[in-house]
């Protein structure tokens, strides 16, 4: 393994790291990447050509009518002109008069049509002529391949935001996401004080209850909230569903990790803190709220950041607990009916789950050290 | 659209100021009904020690109702419809449970959560090995982490969608525009349906997750690798040791301990594995999984409370070896602080 490569100052083991980690790198990153260069493609090339020719330039056949009709007499000829093309920036590479024969003619070459001429140029415009008025009814269909630079445009976005309401359910998704981020940070740090800090009778056994609710499934609180929902919403004659009823119930799910993890950190700061305090005749809530609540801030910081990418991307619950109509719809939920009712609507998924995964990708990348310190404290140290 | 985003501006405002307002006031409370002052011969009265008394609970009254309310008592009124109809009004017995030892569908979505259980915690804890080990070799290392740890942030439908154009497939006449089929086409294969192919397809989902858990492993294995001490690695290096040898005899042991808990961590997420599999098949194609069962039965023609809380418990059954763990590893490093 230790062996040099020759002329270069590197082992061969070296290489094989970079290399194998080079393709790992390749393998997570390549299906992301390909949403995203497809939702910024032409909704026609999307579905004919992969998202890696998206940058270069493709080839797409297509055929294009001309018809007697159109014709008009200049000079004594009769003409029929047009454009095939149109966007400006393709081109064509070759035509011909059957679908087999793509490729007979070359552009600006004049070919006999029955008698009549027929020209079609590079920049797509052509000219039919005939000496002759065109015979009643005389029609053909021009067969060409045309070139298509890449492009790349925002139209899918505007597209998906105009008509699938997908930035009604943007803002839906922040109305669940941000209380039902901050009320669990509140309710945790303060019992989270309390279990590190404050004297009271059932404080471990307490503790070691909410160590073991951590792993409780979801699926679990399902059936019974749905009914309690169900049966509060009946005998008060208020909406079952409603953002109340969601932001306490991602407030209980993400209690549990919250207590814990806050408890860890606060259970770990200087006990010299709290007790010089407490000699200067400071209740317990005074120092919560003056000392142990700024010096948290960290820990705060990395359970928010979980707290709200689980929020964000949460399905199960928004499904459970919040209604389908275009008030209430959160952005999962949205994209999972967008997969079974435009499946093969690709411009409008790809751009959809692009829009759904920005925000956490953003706040992902910006408070990544958080976030992991986060990770670290709620599953390595486990105390 | 204005009104919905100020509606939300007040909901947070009144939501967490409702949260505040309790712990303020009921701690202005407590001092103001629980004052210091003198008894009646004159003698000052301390009331400190009534104040510690209550002061705790008014702290973790809230995280208690709440837990009460949205985990403890779903346990057990979930446990008590297992033994009711579908409506949850009629005590049926254990008939619930008998339909779901006879049912295929619910042997097949075990049979697949087996799978599941058995691929995604060692594929995702293995990879995310693989990538800490070569991460810490190289100086483009941190890039490389960030970017596989990405996925972690996408939502499993985010990712469904971008697996499902992963896996798309045209007929074998036209250009495919998923990347899988492609590469298969371009060595001479066959383009496939990849998540209709019976059996095999579970594992095309598993790998969405595999893709998803990978970063999470990844983190905490670095962070593991990291605090192996170097001359432990030296010493058998100096006894010549090859580079092989000194991961799976010197660093795999030492890291032991944090690889159970990146596995049973993962093992959590599996078992409740739902997103991925509503998205992409729905549980069609042979590639059910209980949670997604018990969903499907929560409101299937009206929904049926009975069995949806048997498949809920089976899932709660076996969290529970790795809650019990857990509480253990907690009782014993608090017993070391």
């Amino acid at each position: 393994m230790s062996r040099r490569v020759p002329g270069l100052h590197i082992t061969w083991g070296r290489l094989l790291t970079h290399a194998s980690l080079a393709v790992l790198v390749v393998i997570w990153t390549v299906p992301t990447l390909g949403l995203f260069v497809s939702s910024l493609r032409d909704k026609d090339q999307l579905i004919v050509s992969g998202w890696w020719t998206a940058f270069s330039t493709t080839e797409r056949s297509a055929a294009g009518r001309i018809n007697a009709r159109d014709a008009v007499e200049v000079d004594g000829l009769h003409v029929v002109e047009g454009n095939f093309l149109e966007d400006p920036r393709r081109s064509i590479v070759s035509y011909g008069v059957s679908q087999t024969a793509l490729g007979a003619f070359a552009p600006g070459e004049t070919i006999d049509l029955e008698g009549t001429a027929f020209t079609l140029n590079e920049d797509g415009s052509y000219r039919w002529v005939s000496e002759e008025p065109f015979p009643e009814g005389a029609r053909h269909r021009i067969f060409h391949i045309m070139a298509i630079p890449p492009t790349f445009a925002l139209t899918n976005y505007r597209e998906v935001l105009a008509s699938e309401s997908i930035d009604r359910a943007f803002i839906n998704t922040f109305t669940v996401t941000i209380p039902a981020t901050l009320i669990p940070i509140l309710i945790a740090a303060f019992a989270a004080y309390a279990f590190a800090w404050m004297k009271f009778p059932g404080r471990q056994w307490l503790f070691a209850l909410v160590v073991g609710l951590l792993v409780v499934p979801l699926q679990m609180s399902l059936i019974p909230l749905l009914r309690m929902y169900n049966d509060i919403g009946a005998t008060f004659g208020v909406p079952s569903k409603t953002y109340l009823g969601i932001w306490l119930a991602h407030t209980g799910f993400g209690l549990p990790l919250a207590i814990y993890l806050l408890r860890n950190y606060i259970g770990g700061l200087p006990r010299d803190i709290i007790e010089s305090a407490q000699l200067d005749g400071a209740s317990h809530f005074d120092i919560f709220i003056r000392l142990i609540l700024p010096l948290s801030v960290p820990a705060l910081a990395s359970f928010a950041i979980f707290q709200f990418l689980w929020v964000w991307n949460d399905l199960l619950v928004a499904l459970v607990f919040l209604g389908k109509d275009d008030d209430q719809i959160v952005l999962t939920s949205r994209l999972r009916e967008l997969l079974g009712s435009r499946g093969d609507n690709w411009e409008i998924l790809t751009s959809s789950a692009f829009i759904s995964i920005l925000v956490p990708l953003m706040v992902f990348f910006a408070l990544q050290r958080y976030f992991v310190r986060g990770l670290l404290a709620g599953s390595v140290k486990g105390g | 659209m204005t009104q919905q985003v100020l509606m939300a501006v007040l909901a947070v405002i009144a939501g967490v100021g409702a949260s505040l307002a309790y712990f303020f006031g009921t701690n202005w409370l407590l001092d103001r009904l629980a004052p210091d002052g003198r008894r009646p011969d004159g003698e000052y009265l301390s009331r400190e020690p009534l104040r510690n008394a209550i002061r705790p609970w008014l702290f973790v009254l809230p995280a208690l109702v709440i837990l009460g309310i949205y985990l403890v008592y779903p346990v057990f009124e979930t446990a008590r419809l297992s033994l009711f109809d579908r409506s949850g009004t009629e005590f049926v017995g254990l008939s619930n449970y008998a339909w779901a030892i006879q049912n295929p569908e619910f042997h097949l979505a075990i049979r697949n959560n087996v799978l599941w259980l058995l691929f995604v915690p060692a594929m995702s804890t293995a990879f995310g090995l693989l990538v800490a080990t070569l991460a810490d070799r190289v100086r483009w290392g941190n890039v490389a982490k960030s970017l596989i740890f990405m996925p972690m942030a996408i939502s499993f439908v985010g990712a469904s969608v971008i697996w499902k154009f992963v896996y798309d497939y045209r007929g074998p006449d036209v250009g495919q525009i998923g990347i899988v089929n492609a590469i298969v086409v371009a060595l001479g294969g066959e383009p496939q349906a990849w998540i209709t192919v019976p059996f095999w397809n579970n594992f095309f989902l598993m790998i969405i997750l595999v893709w998803i858990q990978t970063g999470f492993a990844m983190v905490i294995l670095s962070a593991a690798l990291r605090g192996v001490p170097e001359e432990t690695i030296e010493a058998a290096q100096i006894d010549g040791a090859s580079e092989y040898a000194v991961f799976f005899k010197i660093i795999i042991p030492q890291i032991f301990s944090t690889i159970l808990v990146v596995w049973t961590t993962i093992t959590i997420v599996v078992l409740k594995v739902f997103d991925i599999v509503l998205a992409m098949t729905n549980g069609q194609w042979g590639t059910e999984v209980l949670a997604n069962s018990m969903y499907n039965w929560m409101f299937r023609g009206g929904g049926d409370f009975g069995r949806g809380s048997v498949i809920a418990l089976v899932i709660m059954i076996a969290v529970v070896p790795i809650m019990v763990w857990n509480i253990r590893r907690f009782q014993t490093e608090e017993a070391m602080r």
